[in-house]
């Protein structure tokens, strides 16, 4: 049943285009053994560089202790960022106040770059109604339909265009979101109107269980630029200052008219999930390799060449992470109280009469119904 | 042996791809670990790798290509990992697969099955909880189909797969692995278009589907009068000669589902009662069901649920009317 794909039956004299026609460069800034030429280090203030740093301890202490969370039973399914350090955090450095970022749950640092508190953040993967209200309030929102969010990522950047906004709109997403309709339609639509949007894929190179060679026959996702007419770049999602030089970059092109398909190249080194076991389906060896490749262990070698690693003290540095952790944690145990009106709220504007009479009569029932109670149970905490 | 619904697909799906070379099982992470729920668990290894096919993220060409597959002769199974996914696949279900043996006079046919896991309670994020099958049973050329027991799950996926229409087959995920009964090895078929008469009685009828048939049951057991049990099983085509006859026998009916009341499956039951049976009806049909609202993320999900308190409670006030 194998398809006929022998290439010399094949004998060709139109002018025919493949991809293997255009090799795509990886951007770089930091290699793997964590050497680099000064002439190409982004123009950033010792502390700008401390700060990326800084910023990337965040988001592994938050990956980790969310799991922690999780398996306590404190938490509902949360997915681990480990890995994709640099990327998330490289590329939410680069926007600026005003800026409208979309996700899909694996980009919170930089979400919190955005001023997204840390509590609203886990109040969101505690199921929490709410917790996007708050972040919407920093124009942030997670979308869990994978790839659904990205033609309306399209429509907020006409709507800068039409309203002389001079922010962007990124959406960042995984390279499965890539193979969905929405994604297509999104990328395309945005080139035809010179929309300000970026859109951000974190090329992790798995989808649960699907690796990216059968995810696409693509070699890369920055190479669909050129089929939608806007720029591509795929950038090393494991350099933290190839993926935000590269973004800064980004966002000029789109607040000049180009929207931009951003592919930056990382691993998933853990599994989908709290809920995936991916020794099922992937052999240690690969991810031994890109365990390797760790992106903070590269930033820190960058560090030290650059001087600037006498001026991190990395326990103090883990410690006081740790402590705004335990704090937001903290403030999400006393988020409430939470009453079931909450439910009703938010589906219109207003209460139209027939959710009003389904909320009157839930409450009756809730008080009238001895043991109704005893089948609910409020999870994890909230 | 006694087996749960999960076991029971995964032996519909192996024993109709071992008699049928035509069966091919394919969706998102369905080969390599054999999908979120295990259902296609051992089927690559058992039927190959051109059988059993991992797709891309993409519901759209899944269920499209299933409507090509089937067009070209195949018997394609797909998996829509949820059903909170399929919307943008709606347009594959609704524009070819329900309409292609009627835009072609019959000369084409899209013998398809999509599966999906339905249904709240898994404490998962947003889009994994809904129940949709009023919006799909409302598309003529479909059919919907909803399992509640692990018997009835082998023998409906057969005739699904043997189907010469679509299906759209949702599965109850909140009780894959809840409820164990014993599934045959051998091959039979449960008709698709049958509803099940659960429990016999005379006082009242009380209709329901899916993961609600257990609450159901457990609310009638509660209940110190003569119940007559309907599991839906076919939502579209219903089988109104079941649902019609039992409620002429009884007079009185309480249809349940989890589903949002407005625009809910029970609106059309409640619509055939009183087309076919109002002057028997002693008291009006109550509908116990979801809110009119998305189902709430996983914190107050629970909420949400028609639970047996709220069915039985209907119940009693259908019976004292
Ligand atoms: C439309 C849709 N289909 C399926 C799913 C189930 N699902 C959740 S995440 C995921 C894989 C996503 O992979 P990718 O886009 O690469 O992002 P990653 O998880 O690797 O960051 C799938 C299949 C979903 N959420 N949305
Ligand atoms: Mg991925």
């Amino acid at each position: 049943m194998a398809p006929n794909t022998s290439e010399a039956a094949v004998d060709l004299d139109a002018p025919w285009i493949s991809q293997e026609d255009l090799p795509v460069e990886t951007y770089q800034i930091i290699d793997e053994d964590g050497t680099y030429d000064s002439a190409d280090v982004p123009d950033l203030a010792d502390e700008e560089f401390l700060d990326l740093y800084r910023w990337m301890l965040v988001e592994k202490r938050y990956a980790e202790r969310m799991i922690k969370l999780q398996r306590r039973g404190q938490m509902g399914t949360v997915g681990s960022s480990r890995g994709h350090e640099a990327s998330i955090v490289g590329s939410g450095y680069a926007l600026q106040d005003g800026d409208w970022l979309l996700g899909m749950g694996r980009e919170t640092s930089a979400m919190l770059l955005r001023d997204v508190s840390l509590r609203d953040i886990i109040l969101f993967w505690r199921g929490v109604e709410d917790a996007q209200r708050f972040l919407t309030e920093q124009n942030c929102m997670i979308g869990i339909s994978v790839g659904g969010y990205l033609p309306m990522t399209t429509g907020i950047g006409w709507g800068m265009n039409l309203t002389d906004s001079d922010s962007v709109v990124t959406a960042h997403f995984g390279d499965g979101a890539t193979s969905t309709g929405a994604f297509h339609e999104a990328v395309n639509f945005a080139g035809v109107l010179d929309a300000p949007a970026i859109f951000y894929c974190q090329n992790n190179q798995w989808a649960i269980s699907t690796p990216f060679e059968k995810q696409t026959n693509a070699n890369t996702i920055a190479q669909r630029g050129l089929g939608y007419g806007v720029h591509g770049i795929r950038a090393d999602g494991n350099d933290v200052l190839a993926v935000y030089d590269a973004m800064r970059e980004a966002r000029k092109l789109a607040r000049a008219g180009h929207p931009v398909l951003f592919e930056a190249l990382t691993y998933r080194t853990e599994g989908h999930s709290t809920s995936d076991d991916p020794t099922e389906y992937r052999e240690r060896d690969a991810v031994e390799e890109w365990l390797e490749r760790d992106p903070i262990e590269r930033y820190e070698s960058f560090l030290k060449s650059k001087g600037l690693w006498d001026e991190v003290d990395k326990d103090a540095l883990v410690a006081e992470v740790d402590e705004e952790f335990s704090a937001a944690v903290e403030a999400a145990d006393e988020y409430g109280p939470r009453d079931v009106d909450e439910l009703f709220e938010y589906v219109y504007d207003d209460l139209p009469p027939i959710l009003q009479e389904q909320l009157d009569e839930m409450e009756r029932e809730l008080a009238e119904l001895d043991d109704l109670e005893a089948y609910i149970e409020r999870r994890p905490k909230g | 042996m006694a087996e749960t619904i999960i076991n029971a697909i995964n032996m519909a799906l192996t024993e109709e791809m071992d008699r049928d070379d035509r069966v091919v099982v394919f969706g998102e992470d369905v080969a390599e670990t054999g999908g979120v729920f295990r259902a296609t668990e051992g089927l690559k290894e058992q039927f190959g790798g051109d059988r059993v096919v991992d797709t891309p993220l993409s519901e759209i060409a899944i269920t499209g290509g299933a409507v090509g597959l089937a067009v070209f002769g195949l018997r394609p199974v797909a998996e829509i990992q949820f059903s909170g996914f399929l919307p943008p696949a709606f347009d594959q279900l609704v524009t070819h697969a329900s309409r292609m043996r009627w835009r072609t006079r019959g000369q084409w046919s899209a013998p398809m099955v999509v599966r999906t896991p339905y249904g709240a309670g898994i404490r998962a994020l947003e889009h994994h909880s809904e129940s949709l099958e009023g919006a799909y049973a409302h598309v003529p050329g479909l059919r919907v189909v909803i399992p509640s027991t692990p018997y009835d799950t082998k023998g409906l996926l057969k005739s699904a797969i043997r189907s010469p229409d679509p299906v759209l087959f949702m599965e109850p995920k909140h009780i894959y692995r809840s409820i164990r009964e014993d599934v045959p090895d051998e091959d039979y078929e449960v008709p698709i278009g049958e509803a099940a008469v659960r429990r016999e009685g005379e006082d009242i009828t009380v209709i329901s589907w899916g993961a609600m048939m257990q609450k159901t049951l457990e609310a009638v057991d509660r209940i110190d009068a003569d119940v007559e049990v309907i599991d839906l099983r076919t939502i579209s085509p219903m089988d109104r000669e079941t649902v019609v006859a039992s409620v002429q026998k009884t007079g009185r009916c309480a249809v349940v589902h989890e589903a949002p009341y407005s625009g809910g499956w029970a609106g059309e039951i409640v619509g055939t009662l009183n087309d076919e049976a109002l002057m028997y009806l002693e008291a009006p049909v109550e509908r116990v069901t979801g809110y009119d609202i998305p189902v709430p993320l996983l914190s107050m999900e629970d909420y949400y649920i028609p639970h047996p308190p709220r069915i039985a409670a209907a119940i009693e006030d259908v019976l004292a009317y």
